[in-house]
């Protein structure tokens, strides 16, 4: 029941959402046809404004957004004439998935265990060691990582294709340097819940009630410390799967991080009110079903 | 809402374990390499500039797009990949009437389209009726306004097309009526606007018709996909009329944004073409110009500043001179751009067919200080501090627009000891600017349509949309009309050069700085059939990979 209602008040706020994007791309200074060479004649502008009515009062052409919309129909791109702004999603969402879901795969694969060791083993090496990575990680930006990854594994060595989308060792260079970063995040994440759950009297409970230490960390301690990776993990993960413009750009990948960008720069409208009504799609979602696994993963959690 | 219970905690019913994330992995990893279908290679591999607007050649605008659409879409002529000069494309040939009003283009008789229909003069109606069409939104309307009625039509002062001077004689003979002799209309007919495209796909499926599959061709390649900001793939239509000398099969373009990518993609052999002269990664330039697969050539592009002429003080012509006349643009291409650059004291490129441009005005700070004082501001006393507006970008080549505006800042503050500040802003935002005549000077860059000097000096006609500097000059417009219907080629360049001298060296609108360089990279020894023009003209048609003999190991990933 809970659930449903969150779901019923999404849909205003996509309406909002929409609606400020939409202004916002519009209020920006320059239009899509501002360019280094205007047409020969002041009619052919005017056309070309007229095709897709952006001659028209905003509000009308907001009200024509909302019935495309009603329609599943996000409009034509501004920029990529052939294309409609339906056919970009298709086309790179599922690069975008692939990528993000990958580099999420690595960031939580890497840096959970990470964090519950450097907790477990709190003041010994490998706790100095785990910092250290994670610390490390979150230092090193993508793109100063990337280049260093294509010039090293790509050019030099010629292990792996510098660029390009297409085969599984086109995806090993761009998941590393994307998903890195976040997995030094999630291991300080990670070993901060631990430590704070492992002070928490029902451990001590537990322990005095002699359960074995695996059981106590593994089945009591790790559920609740995981907690805040998790609340991280839903905006991670709706960032992630909807591209990333730098990683994208370093590699040539055709995922929707460079539409995203690329689109606001060339004043793509319908591109832009789009894709963000996609993110805004995906992170509701996604923060919904964070807070599912709440319920799943701490029993005390009730939705009233 | 939230609400934590206080009560102990419950035992856990099952433990949690995060084994099940190598196996999402796992899992993803699998599905990856299904979708990851291996394609065969294609036989060149070329990085072409950014991800093509459009396929439509009545859409594209830029010209790394229109490499591509002339591969899919002949015009009535082509352009030659030697020289850049027009050649019978679809037309075999034609006649053109003694007051060079009207042209008779005869189509060759074996013309089919990739799919096997016949192509005939009704296609080219239907597709030059299309470019004029207002509902096309074509950019480029503008290059068929010389056609009789034409502009009439477009504006809707006209509404019957059968009065736009276009015949079909019958099936292989279409007639062209021109409003008056147009030395360049033959370069015209070789514009993507002007290609043959399919009247069926188009009404079947309107602005998408680029989707189609199969699309039918007119050009010597066929579209076997395109998708975005990935590849574009083109397979030898072996139903063009000149199939015989399309000398490869499969030619892949990729769309490559950045310098650093496709120089990547080059050294590592997975490109074997760069070719815009937006993909020089400027900073490494020194080196590879040492490099015998570096090409670089005079390019059919100039670099300059503009005046707003409708500002005080640079209403007058003298201050403007002064400003030309104090700009080391030998400095600017020796000690910034550094890729075979030459510095412009005319507007149109050095090289452009049947022309002669005049002297144009060469580096003099004493003379500039001269007329800057005889104008009213003697060692630039009392002289308004002034904006330069450009916009610049992080990396590629319009990072270098900074350092020149840097440059030409400390130029006219040392010769002639005036304040210009420099007014960075974005790309959409500039352009608008620079429309609305929002500037004091501004940076600007033009390349030309065509090889013709009319391509660069109708820019300052008083009601080109182009022109962006309020200077409206009515001898100007005169000589530019007057040339333009000019049927003797050196009497017509007189005229022209006439005008240009009235641009670069009396009035003064605008400032060239130097002539682009044009950029290709490629190691002759492995791909032949790239000849390096003034129009940068490279049919993908020509192009070959030379045999493995003196390529011996290969290795490319696909």
């Amino acid at each position: 029941m809970y659930f449903l209602k969150r779901l019923f008040f999404a849909l205003p706020l996509l309406l909002l959402i929409s609606f400020l994007a939409f202004m916002l791309v519009h209020v920006a200074p320059g239009g899509p046809f501002d360019r280094e060479r205007k047409p020969a004649s002041p009619e052919i502008e005017h056309q070309l404004q007229a095709k897709y009515h952006l001659d028209e009062p905003a509000w009308k052409q907001y009200l024509r957004f909302l019935g495309d919309l009603s329609r599943g129909d996000l409009g034509p791109s501004l920029k990529y004439r052939n294309h409609s702004v339906n056919d970009i999603i298709a086309q790179a969402l599922p690069v975008s998935l692939v990528l993000g879901a990958l580099a999420f795969g690595l960031s939580v694969g890497i840096g959970v265990p990470i964090g519950y060791f450097s907790a477990v083993r709190r003041g010994r090496w490998q706790d100095y060691a785990g910092s250290f990575f994670a610390i490390l990680m979150v230092c090193i930006p993508a793109f100063v990582l990337a280049p260093f990854l294509v010039m090293y594994l790509g050019i030099r060595w010629r292990m792996l294709p510098v660029a390009l989308w297409g085969t599984p060792a086109h995806t090993v260079m761009p998941v590393i340097a994307l998903g890195l970063f976040f997995s030094g995040r999630i291991a300080r994440l990670m070993r901060e819940g631990m430590l704070q759950v492992l002070r928490a009297e029902f451990i001590t409970t537990a322990r005095a009630k002699g359960l074995s230490e695996h059981t106590v960390l593994l089945r009591h301690a790790f559920r609740l410390a995981i907690l805040p990776v998790v609340s991280y993990c839903g905006p991670l993960l709706a960032d992630l799967l909807t591209g990333s413009f730098v990683i994208e750009s370093l590699f040539q990948i055709p995922g929707l991080g460079t539409f995203l960008v690329n689109g606001s720069l060339n004043r793509d409208y319908t591109l832009v009110v789009g894709l963000v009504l996609l993110y805004a799609v995906l992170l509701i979602g996604l923060n919904l079903l964070v807070d599912f696994a709440y319920v799943v993963l701490d029993r005390r959690v009730k939705y009233a | 809402m939230i609400a934590l219970r206080q009560n102990a905690p419950r035992q856990p019913r099952g433990a949690f374990s995060f084994h099940a994330f190598p196996a999402l992995i796992l899992v993803l990893l699998l599905l990856l390499i299904g979708c990851g279908r291996p394609q065969p290679a294609a036989e060149i591999v070329i990085a072409n500039g950014g991800e093509p607007e459009s396929l439509d050649p009545a859409i594209v605008t830029s010209y790394s797009d229109m490499r591509i659409t002339k591969a899919l879409f002949e015009g009535l002529l082509r352009l030659d990949g030697e020289q850049g000069r027009p050649v019978p494309g679809l037309a075999s040939h034609w006649e053109i009437s003694p007051d060079q009003t009207v042209y008779t283009f005869h189509l060759r008789s074996n013309l089919v389209w990739s799919t096997g229909e016949p192509i005939t003069a009704e296609d080219v109606y239907f597709s030059w009726k299309r470019a004029l069409d207002p509902a096309t939104a074509s950019d480029y309307a503008g290059q068929l306004f010389y056609i009789r009625n034409a502009e009439d039509f477009y504006t809707g002062k006209l509404k019957d097309f059968a009065e736009v001077g276009l015949r079909v004689l019958d099936r292989l003979t279409f007639r062209v009526e021109l409003n008056s002799p147009l030395a360049f209309f033959l370069d015209l007919c070789c514009f993507p606007t002007l290609a043959v495209v399919p009247q069926k796909s188009i009404e079947r499926a309107g602005d998408r018709w680029i989707g189609e599959r199969p699309l039918p061709s007119s050009g010597p390649y066929s579209l076997v996909y395109w998708r975005l900001n990935d590849r574009v793939r083109l397979r030898k239509n072996p139903q063009y009329w000149d199939a015989a000398h399309t000398r490869t099969d499969v030619i892949d373009i990729l769309p490559t944004g950045s310098p650093n990518v496709a120089l990547n993609l080059y050294e590592t052999g997975i490109a074997d073409i760069v070719w815009d002269k937006d993909l020089i990664p400027t900073e490494l330039l020194e080196v590879l110009k040492q490099r015998p697969d570096f090409h670089t050539f005079n390019y059919l592009g100039t670099y300059f500043y503009r005046f707003n002429v409708t500002r005080k003080p640079l209403d007058d012509p003298r201050l403007r001179r002064a400003f030309a006349l104090s700009t080391d643009k030998d400095r600017i291409v020796r000690k910034l751009t550094q890729g075979g650059e030459k510095p412009a004291y005319q507007f149109v490129p050095n090289g452009v067919a049947n022309y002669t441009p005049p002297q144009g005005l060469s580096f003099d700070p004493a003379q500039a200080r001269e007329l800057l004082a005889a104008a009213g501001f003697p060692g630039g006393r009392g002289f308004p501090t002034l904006n330069y507006t450009f916009f610049s970008a992080a990396g590629g080549a319009a990072k270098m627009q900074g350092k020149i505006a840097v440059e030409l800042q400390q130029m006219w503050r040392e010769h002639l000891g005036v304040t210009v500040e420099l007014r960075q802003i974005e790309r959409k935002v500039f352009y608008n600017t620079q429309s609305r005549l929002d500037y004091d000077l501004s940076a600007s860059s033009w390349v030309g349509d065509y090889n013709d000097a009319n391509t660069f000096l109708d820019l300052y006609l008083s009601n080109s949309g182009n022109n962006r500097t309020g200077w409206k000059n009515p001898a100007y417009d005169d000589l530019i009309r007057r040339a333009n219907q000019q049927t003797d080629t050196a009497r017509r360049a007189g005229l022209l050069r006439e005008a240009e001298a009235l641009l670069v060296e009396t009035e003064a609108p605008v400032v060239p700085v130097f002539f682009y360089a044009g950029f290709n990279c490629f190691d002759p020894k492995k791909i032949g059939g790239l000849n390096q023009n003034l129009l940068d003209e490279h049919p993908l048609q020509d192009l070959f990979r030379r045999p493995a003999a003196t390529n011996p190991d290969r290795t490319r990933e696909d």
